[in-house]
């Protein structure tokens, strides 16, 4: 799988998430300047990591909607590419409008760094494959800024249609949108993760790219990476 | 403050800067004149006690700062150790105690940004925060203002520039109602043949500015850290530093860009007392003189002096010495990181600083005497009051009772609601992350390599007997580091004590660090940096000045060469649950005491440097050949609150047995003896035999299992109850 992270100043998760798609992939992915104005030719991924792009200032992620880079991003979505965005990349893809919604500061007003449950909504995509359909995985999430928001109408819509990709769920699957306890920033309808229509976009506030190995905690991670593999190699 | 510019130089202004009247008669006959306006400026930051360390020198120098894996002590920006496979980490702890009380949440994040600095200015990547973090009464109103402050500011800015914050440590007492402590630790990882020292050289090498804009924030900034605070400490809120954490995280990247090429002759950050002390420090070091047009300098604001650009104290600033050929390359790096980037000097070989400024010569002064007759104080010393004698001991609550308090006391609760605001896990490298085991594991990346890191220090033991607390900091540090299995390495120290000019305040001082010296060198843990931070007082409104707690707080790093040994505080089922260590049940100073009777009496338990090395080495070597299975030192509120921490770290409960041990049971379980570790094995039996062979006590606790603590009375307290009770306090006092 030949992948891209796209770096802007002040991301600060590029390192772990090309260790976990080196776990996977056995090669290093190519790191993409956010000054570019072109992506690698052949890739089957685009990954925006996480961290403070330009400091988060204005509102996390909209500066970087606006990088010279992201003309690119966009020709690449409109091709049918693959999209990750996590923590901060999921925030510049919806200031981008290539994920619906928003991202507002966590209900108790505080940056949270623990571990969260998430629920795997449907298996069918490129991104869960190597799920079941709810499927409950730990993952850490480290973010100020991750409480989704968006239209009623929007939320109608994406329930309809199923993009919802992942939810804070107990370890157990039982959700709860209302208890702090399991959907730690407030989202509505506990949503920690959402799909573009066509499938091939998929932004979350949690980490999978940091619980890739045993040594620091699990692998509950990892069959994020080893299904976009599976999907877009195999 | 242009309108100040004018002002006279005289003895009275210097007084106003922080000098006496014989450091001022020292500069009148170093310069042969009066000095200029700004001149003078420069002699007293350069001369305040932040900068000079002048009442602390002649004793730090009797601190031990060799061994065979140091690279570097003190006297570069961090300290550096060897670690293996051609790779060094370089770490250093500061305080940021003054700024963190006037403006708590700039001032504890200025003060991450500034020992990231003083790590990467070496050439270490960061890869790992911790802090050591002192807070007042918390019945106090001030106190939840203040941590609020702190932690967001830490965590702000931490979390932004992509360092972990992995470990710390937080008390509170009384004492530091009006005098928090915020000491900020950094440990970067570096090739050991690219690292980068402070030292300039090459007469017409270029001295380039990069980084942020200087402003008008912070003039004065270590003057203010070096004197007590007033009855209007808060009006002092405009000598805080503002900092940007986005620019530390550009600069971070820029300069080890830089470092990855051969452009780079000196570097030092700009920290306490800017741009004068890293010019001075710079050349001073290299024994060449500086020439700086401060026109040259990148500005935010208008009509800045001289005087103002020399002593401000402006955030995310580097001073780099290059190769005359590097310049553009070097330009090229920082215009891609979108930093300013600006020649604005050159070596001489006058040996003199000079500063012009709009075609003026504002400053010159010669840097050898500015540094050689630099003041040294051994000030008076007077020995500390002693504790009053413990009185005849009744236990009015039973063993279950104090338990459930001490585990939700200040002291002990969890601190989950603290690190829970730091990312703990950016870099994709920590082992074991927060609360996980006595010390912080982070893998060296690429490597099997892992580092363990700690911060400690038991204040209230240090007030008791200032010589034992700073030895007991120093084998808690390499206790914990033990516990995990790695082998201890050096320490970094930050000695935050009251004002200097108290006799008894001094002579704590002194002691503290004749203890630490004895205890890093029965252990073989040198020193290689630090910091002190004096004048943590609080003024009264009667005019009464009461000192915090001595508090040398110590930052170590020990090693693992396999990463994968390292053990923490989960116990699988079923195994058998062994102190070891020497137990005689002494309660003097400790947590039960102070929580259960109301008592701060006694002296603090004994320590034995011997008996902790002996200990320590023979832990490590179990927990290396896999026997140890999880391991915790025993420290604040004894063995029961240790086996109940290893309880509520994993899924195992634990069963434990009647101690046959001859003493009051509060005496046994919650007595604060040093050098004793709680471990899980398989065999208790086999544990035994090794330990008398190797002279270490040894004895049964009872064996892990069950859902939760089953206390020796037969009663069971579930795991949820413990966890409940420990995890209320942070909650109760910030989110009501």
């Amino acid at each position: 799988m030949k992948a891209a992270i796209v770096v802007f100043p002040g991301t600060n998760r590029e390192r772990d998430m090309a260790i976990a798609l080196r776990s996977v992939t056995g090669q290093a992915p190519a790191m993409v300047w956010h000054r570019d104005t072109a992506l690698p030719a052949g890739l089957d991924l685009v990954v925006l990591p996480g961290g403070f792009s330009y400091g988060d200032y204005l509102r996390c992620g909209a500066m970087a909607a606006h990088a010279p880079i992201m003309a690119a991003i966009r020709e690449f979505a409109l091709k049918g590419g693959h999209i990750l965005g996590v923590c901060n990349g999921f925030q510049i893809l919806t200031e981008a409008q290539l994920l619906p919604g928003a991202l507002l500061r966590n209900a108790a007003l505080r940056f949270l760094s623990q571990d969260c449950f998430l629920r795997v909504e449907r298996n069918d995509t490129p991104f869960t494959r190597h799920w079941s359909k709810g499927d409950v995985y730990r993952t850490p999430m480290a973010h100020g800024d991750g409480n989704y928001i968006a239209e009623a109408e929007t939320i109608r819509m994406l329930e309809d249609t199923g993009r919802v990709a992942f939810r804070y769920v107990a370890e157990n699957g039982r959700l709860d949108a209302g208890d702090p306890q399991l959907n730690p920033n407030g989202s509505m309808n506990a949503i920690a993760g959402v799909f573009s229509e066509n499938l091939r976009i998929c932004g979350m506030m949690p980490h999978p790219e940091d619980l890739v190995d045993p040594l620091m905690g699990g692998e509950d991670g990892k069959p994020l990476f080893t299904g976009l593999v599976e999907a877009l190699v195999g | 403050m242009s309108a100040k510019a004018q002002r006279t130089v005289d003895e009275a202004l210097a007084r106003e800067f922080g000098l006496t009247a014989e450091e001022y008669g020292n500069v009148l006959s170093i310069m042969g004149r009066t000095p200029s306006f700004t001149e003078l400026g420069i002699f007293s930051v350069m001369w305040s006690e932040h900068c000079s360390y002048k009442s602390s020198r002649a004793y730090l120098k009797t601190l031990p700062t060799t061994a065979p894996w140091v690279i570097h002590g003190p006297g570069e920006n961090a300290g550096v150790v060897d670690i293996g496979n051609g790779l060094a980490a370089i770490f250093k702890m500061e305080s940021h105690n003054h700024p963190s009380f006037i403006e708590p949440y700039q001032g504890a994040a200025t003060g991450v940004g500034g020992i990231l600095r003083d790590v990467f200015t070496m050439g270490a990547r960061p890869v790992a925060n911790l802090n050591a973090l002192r807070f007042g009464d918390p019945n106090n109103p001030q106190t939840r203002r203040i941590v609020d402050g702190v932690v967001r500011g830490v965590g702000g800015y931490g979390n932004c520039v992509g360092v972990p914050t992995v470990g710390g440590e937080i008390n509170f007492h009384p004492a530091y109602d009006g005098n928090p402590l915020v000491n900020a630790m950094t440990v970067g990882v570096a090739r050991q043949d690219r690292i980068f020292l402070s030292a300039a050289a090459g007469v017409g090498n270029p001295v380039i500015y990069v980084g942020s804009k200087t402003g008008r924030d912070g003039i004065h900034g270590a003057t203010m850290s070096s004197s007590e605070f007033d009855e209007d400490a808060l009006a002092k809120r405009p000598t805080v530093q503002v900092g940007d954490p986005f620019v530390e995280k550009l600069l971070i990247e820029a300069c080890l860009e830089l470092m990855a090429t051969d452009a780079i002759v000196a570097i030092q950050d700009m920290g306490a007392a800017g741009l004068t002390s890293s010019a001075v420090e710079m050349a001073g070091k290299g024994g060449v003189g500086i020439d700086l047009d401060l026109d040259h300098v990148p500005q935010r604001e208008r009509g800045m002096t001289a005087y103002e650009m020399m002593l401000s104290e402006s955030q995310e600033r580097m001073l780099i010495v290059l190769r005359p050929d590097r310049t553009e390359q070097a330009r090229a790096i920082f215009d891609k990181w979108e930093l300013d980037f600006a020649v604005i000097g050159h070596l001489t070989d006058t040996g003199n600083i000079v500063i012009r400024h709009k075609g003026a010569v504002e400053a010159e002064i010669p840097l050898a005497p500015l540094a050689d007759q630099a003041p040294v104080y051994r000030r008076p010393t007077a020995p500390a009051q002693k504790p009053q004698p413990m009185e005849p001991i009744i236990d009015p609550v039973g063993v279950e009772q104090a338990l459930i308090r001490l585990i939700g006391c200040p002291d002990l609760a969890s601190r989950a609601w603290v690190y829970n605001q730091y990312d703990s896990t950016v870099g994709g490298q920590t082992v074991r992350r927060p609360g996980a085991a006595d010390a912080a594991i982070v893998k060296v990346e690429d490597t099997e390599i892992g580092l363990a890191l700690t911060t400690d220090c038991t204040p209230r033991y240090c007030r008791a007997n200032a010589k034992l607390g700073g030895a007991q900091a120093v084998a808690e540090a390499w206790r914990n580091i033990t516990a995990t299995g790695a082998r201890p390495l050096a320490v970094t120290d930050n000695l935050n004590f009251g004002s200097p000019e108290k006799p008894e305040v001094m002579g704590q001082f002194v002691d503290a660090i004749a203890g630490m010296g004895e205890a890093c060198r029965a252990l073989d843990f040198p020193v290689v940096s630090g910091n002190v931070s004096l004048y943590n007082e609080t003024r009264a409104p009667d005019g009464t000045s009461q000192s915090i707690l001595p508090t040398p707080a110590i930052g170590g790093l020990g090693v693992l060469e396999n990463v994968r040994q390292a053990v923490g505080l989960e116990m699988p089922d079923g195994c058998d649950v062994m102190l070891l260590g020497e137990t005689k049940g002494q309660l003097g100073q400790s947590i039960w005491l102070r929580e259960i009777l109301g008592a701060q009496d006694g002296e603090p338990p004994e320590l034995d440097l011997a008996a902790e090395r002996r200990n320590g080495d023979f832990v490590r070597g179990l927990i290396l050949d896999g026997t140890v299975i999880a391991c915790h030192d025993v420290a604040d509120g004894g063995v029961l609150v240790a086996v109940t921490e290893m309880v509520m770290a994993g899924q195992a409960g634990c069963v434990l047995d009647a101690p046959q041990s001859g003493m009051r049971p509060e005496a046994f379980w919650f007595g604060e003896d040093q050098s004793r570790y709680v471990v899980a094995v398989r065999d208790g039996q086999a544990l035994a035999t090794l330990a008398a062979q190797a002279g270490v006590p040894c004895r049964r606790l009872g064996r892990s299992g069950g859902e939760g603590l089953t206390l020796p009375s037969g009663s069971t307290i579930s795991k949820a109850r413990l966890l409940a009770v420990h995890s209320e306090f942070f909650p109760r006092l910030m989110d009501r």
